[in-house]
């Protein structure tokens, strides 16, 4: 068996990709396909009514889903006040507040 | 046999010169009253940083060519198939052209930054586009131009590029280097300022651009944020407040500048769309030029014996601009020598 | 005693129908909260019933608000609304007068011309059955014009009409054949033994040239009556449901019951209310711009049927536009809201961040730019200038950044977290101590005044510059720009906001009277309250509502919303401005 040489990165920190549960990120690009779109310019972030006030960063939380880290997400979603400023800044056009609420969505049902 | 080139720019000039070079007669048109286009407003050239006005000179001298007519203060308004493989190019001031071969050197139109409202450009005091700043180097007013030496600098980059909210979904290449190349220029210019450039991601494309971009952070000192702009303000001082996130910190920044540069991107001039669609020459949907094939067919169109240089067909730098026009010039000939003509 | 076997169909059915009708309305009604219920007790011997009476007649039998957007399809309605109803008058005061009685059964005054002997006169037999005749034409002439439309839509001015499912087309042919069976049951008596006028009469004689009537006459009124019952039967399972129920949503409506938070009972009502007239389908931009069928008609037949509607829940821009052109009044958009799931996570945590919002200063007047406000600096400016010219002391409670409104998140149909919102921000309303507030936002606008419970006058930037203006308090030059206004959905139908920017247009510019004034203003396409469609879909929207403005060759387009500016700004060629703009320009001092 070949030995994977300087692989054993700290497990807090690192994003160990073929461990996370996919379903949340795949659920997302289903039904918000827009979302796939960004670039992380971070228009979104910059521009957010509620990051204004408290720390909250859209884009990165919608980055950790996209890699299969939800526990941030699930924790910071709701400070959002889906106000849809973003929406008016994003270069790329990704549909910010439907890709907020389809997260909204799968948190609940994973709640239940 | 005749050519008629709309657009004065350096494409149009170098084209002519070579057309004429191989023995052509060329109509040169030009809208303003005076040829070079969009590098008239330009200071200094990347990466080698020659002057812009010296090119502009060395363009016009060789126009002075017993082949070639300039039509300046003159719009080219139509085209038409006068026979076949006869066009006549009708003129603003009524004036119509013949020739065997019309090459479009139509150039792009820089982006109106008005049309981002929350950068506050027309707005607010201290914001400017990279246009004026250059305008500001060859008039030597960037020290004086509120009452003192400005301390700290913002660049912003792709203003009206790659931004699906104004509908540009291109990158205009050329913004990037430009940045950098008037930030190294505004640090010799003042020694004692901070000077930030706030970009999405950093397209050094071209020969020594790279190298321009580590000279730029070693020797003049530049920083870099990785961040978009979302929106500016205007404070009781009169500077302006950027809001940006620091993208690879991972927070929101603000800063106060007390100079904002807005790097506008290029869009396709209003020229080329109107006398394109005069022959039937179909357009990117962004508006420039669509070339006969991408990769084999550059100069050619979907309509023989029309025919395109430079910018008009995509953001180009002065370099393929150059490149372009001399390509331009070969695809003419061959045409007018018929090899291509009945093919 | 009148009586033939061959009217027990009819009086079957009747008799089923208004059972069924019965026991299904006195069953919804009784789920009503207790207060609603109140209210109906209240209202029903009050003037609030007579005024519904009288909308019942204008409205179901009239057909006033189909005749003012659709003539052809007005006439046509009316011919079955009314005509029907009036021939049910017309033949009950015969057989009253015929029969010196008003206890005869409702049997015998539909089938008259069969029980009533022709040679028998009394007084003004003639006038009615004139009279009748007449209607019966009037009734056949619409039925003549629906067959059309069913074939050839379009020629009656419509671009797309519902589709059927074939029960649906079983009741169609029943009532269509309804007028035409008793129009031959009619003529076929009248041919064999004299009677009836113009119509049934003509008709009766020409049958009898070449028809064995004997044989047919008596067949015929089977066929009429039986026609009924079915009709009566299938009723409550068609689309025509909403004959009945639109009368009961229209008593209702007035008794002052809203549609509430949550799909109910009432809801219910609403639906079965929709006659599928599909005017809707014609005012919705979601149709004209982007072909998509999700208007309210489909909407609802959706749910009615337990077909998929999940789609179309978010799919609406909850623009208002079917509302205003509903001939029935539903409330479609209360209708539509109800239906998105409330997703709200309270906790004590909940936005408790908004303590972190810079506390304003305190000041009679108070500006709240709102979100997309500090996306459109050229409209704060411009108010700041206004409000300095008319020597307002104004503070601007979001200057440095606020808490949203709360609506977006009401209208993704989270109100507990929108609730909480409106919380916060009446806390840094009451710390200004502001006795008005200004905003330059519809959205703002219709939810500091309607969900928030503010005791201080809540007004939109046009109403207060308007109030300045009239005043005297900010001087104005004409100013010589054509302008037309494009009116936020939120603003004009939402609010009921109309006169106060078409006074200001008029004093400071020259402003071109449009087909979009007043309510029929179009949607910009950026509602947030859609988070289906996406950006190109969006700028497709304002695409054609931006040429529709531009076929007016106006130097500018006006509108009073920072979310339209900004969706217009990309799809517009004409240049586009907030009125607060066009005002600052002509300020003077």
């Amino acid at each position: 068996m070949p030995t994977l040489w300087g692989y054993s990165i700290s497990a807090a920190r690192s994003i160990d990709y073929d461990k996370n549960d996919q379903s949340f990120l795949r659920r997302l690009a289903h039904s918000c396909p827009s979302s796939k779109l960004c670039i992380g310019c971070g228009g979104c972030t910059a521009a957010c009514s509620a990051g204004n006030l408290t720390e909250f960063n859209i884009r990165q939380l919608q980055m950790l889903v996209k890699r299969g880290e939800t526990r941030e997400t699930a924790e910071q979603l709701h400070k959002c006040m889906l106000c849809g400023k973003c929406l008016l800044v994003c270069p790329r056009g990704v549909d910010t507040r439907k890709m907020i609420l389809s997260m909204k969505r799968f948190l609940r049902e994973h709640d239940q | 046999m005749n050519i008629v080139i709309i657009g004065g720019g350096p494409a149009g000039s170098e084209a002519a010169y070579r057309l004429a070079g191989e023995g052509y007669t060329v109509d040169l048109v030009e809208k303003e009253n005076s040829i070079g286009g969009n590098l008239n407003n330009w200071h200094q050239l990347f990466p080698d940083r020659k002057s812009a006005a010296g090119l502009v000179k060395e363009l016009q001298q060789r126009l002075n060519h017993p082949g070639i007519t300039l039509h300046i203060d003159a719009e080219a308004r139509e085209i038409a198939e006068s026979a076949p493989g006869k066009f006549a190019v009708k003129l603003s001031n009524k004036t119509v052209l013949h020739g065997s071969a019309v090459l479009l050197a139509t150039g792009y139109k820089v982006f109106d930054a008005k049309r981002k409202e929350e950068y506050g450009y027309g707005i607010y005091k201290r914001v400017i586009t990279s246009a004026e700043l250059e305008n500001l180097f060859t008039n030597r007013a960037l020290a004086t131009l509120y009452g003192e030496a400005p301390k700290r600098i913002g660049f912003i980059h792709c203003v009206g590029s790659r931004d699906e909210k104004i509908c540009n979904y291109h990158c205009s290449k050329l913004c990037c280097v430009t940045a950098v190349k008037q930030a190294i220029e505004v640090r010799e210019m003042l020694p004692e300022v901070e000077i930030f450039c706030f970009y999405m991601d950093m397209r050094m494309f071209g020969p020594g651009y790279e190298e321009m971009y580590r000279e730029a952070q070693e020797r003049y000192d530049i920083k870099f944020i990785r961040g978009r702009l979302s929106e500016a303000a205007e404070n009781i001082h009169g500077q302006v407040v950027v809001k940006v996130e620091d993208t690879l910190v991972g927070k929101p920044l603000r800063m106060t500048l007390d100079l904002m540069v807005l790097m506008v991107g290029m869009e396709a001039a209003d020229g080329s769309g109107k006398l394109a669609g005069s022959v039937q020459v179909p357009l990117y949907p962004n508006g420039f030029i669509r070339p006969a094939d991408p990769h084999t067919g550059t100069n050619l169109t979907a309509r023989p014996g029309i025919f395109t240089a430079g910018s008009c067909t995509s953001p180009m730098n002065l370099t393929d601009t150059l490149t372009d026009a001399r390509s331009a010039a070969w695809q003419i000939k061959k045409w007018l020598t018929g090899s291509d003509k009945h093919a | 005693m009148y009586y033939d076997p061959f009217v027990l169909p009819f009086t079957i059915g009747l008799t089923a129908l208004l059972l069924f009708l019965a026991v299904k309305y006195i069953r919804w009604i009784r789920t009503f909260r207790k207060s609603e219920r109140r209210k109906i007790r209240k209202g029903m011997f009050s003037l609030k019933t007579f005024r519904a009476a009288g909308e019942v007649f204008s409205e179901c039998l009239l057909h006033r608000k189909i005749y003012r957007t659709n003539p052809f399809l007005g006439y046509m309605h009316t011919c079955f609304g009314l005509g029907w109803f009036l021939l049910i008058v017309a033949g009950k005061t015969e057989s009253m007068v015929y029969h010196t009685s008003a206890f005869n059964p409702p049997y015998f005054a539909i089938f008259f011309r069969f029980f009533h002997p022709a040679k028998e006169t009394f007084p003004y037999s003639e006038t009615f059955a004139f009279i009748t005749d007449l209607l019966l034409l009037f009734i056949l002439s619409g039925l003549f014009l629906a067959l059309a439309k069913r074939f050839w839509s379009r020629i009656v001015g419509m671009r797309k009409t519902t589709k059927h499912r074939p029960l649906d087309l079983l009741i169609l042919t029943s009532l269509w054949l309804i007028f035409p069976l008793r129009f031959l049951a009619e003529s076929f008596t009248s041919g064999l033994r004299g009677g009836g006028s113009f119509l049934t009469n003509n008709a009766g004689e020409f049958f009898a040239e070449f028809l064995p009537l004997d044989h047919l006459t008596y067949p015929a009124w089977w066929a009429y009556s039986g026609m009924l019952g079915l009709f009566f039967v299938l009723l409550p399972f068609s689309r025509y449901m909403h004959i009945p129920t639109e009368i009961v949503y229209i008593f209702l409506k007035n008794w002052g019951i809203r549609q509430g938070t949550k799909f109910n009972a009432f809801s219910k009502i609403q639906m079965y209310a929709c006659s599928r007239c599909g005017i809707c389908i014609d005012s919705c931009q979601l149709n004209s711009s982007l072909q998509m069928d999700v208007q309210p008609v489909y909407f609802l037949k959706k749910i009615r049927h337990g077909k998929e509607y999940e789609s179309l829940i978010e799919n609406c821009l909850m623009c208002g536009r079917c509302e205003a052109s509903c001939p029935v009044g539903l409330t479609h958009n209360a209708l539509r809201l109800s239906k998105r799931p409330d997703l709200s996570r309270i906790t004590k945590n909940t936005y408790s961040y908004a303590k972190n919002a810079a506390m304003p200063a305190p000041a009679k007047v108070a500006y709240f730019a709102g979100c997309m406000g500090q996306l459109t600096p050229t409209v704060t400016r411009s108010m700041e200038r206004i409000l300095e010219q008319a020597g307002v002391s104004c503070t601007y409670i979001d200057k440095e950044g606020g808490v949203c409104c709360g609506r977006p998140m009401l209208l993704a149909g989270n109100r507990e977290e929108a609730a909480v919102m409106a919380e916060k921000n009446r806390a840094i309303l009451k710390a200004s101590g502001a006795e008005v507030l200004v905003t330059s936002c519809p959205i703002c606008l219709k939810m500091f005044r309607e969900e928030y419970g503010l005791q201080i006058r809540i007004v939109h930037h046009t109403e207060y510059i308007d109030e300045l203006m009239r005043e005297g308090k900010l001087k104005t030059v004409p100013g010589e720009q054509r302008t037309v206004f494009h009116n936020p959905c939120e603003l004009g139908r939402g609010c009921g906001v109309y006169k106060a920017p078409e006074n200001i247009l008029k004093h400071v510019s020259r402003k071109i009277d449009t087909d979009f004034d007043g309510k029929k203003s179009l949607c910009c396409g950026g509602s947030l309250a859609n988070t289906s469609i996406d950006g190109r879909q969006r700028n497709r929207i304002a695409g054609d509502a931006a040429k529709a403005y531009a076929a007016y060759q106006p130097d500018v387009l006006v509108t009073a919303c920072p979310l339209c500016k900004k969706t217009f700004a990309t799809a517009s060629a004409v240049p586009v401005k907030d009125i607060a703009e066009v005002v600052a320009e002509c300020c003077r001092p």
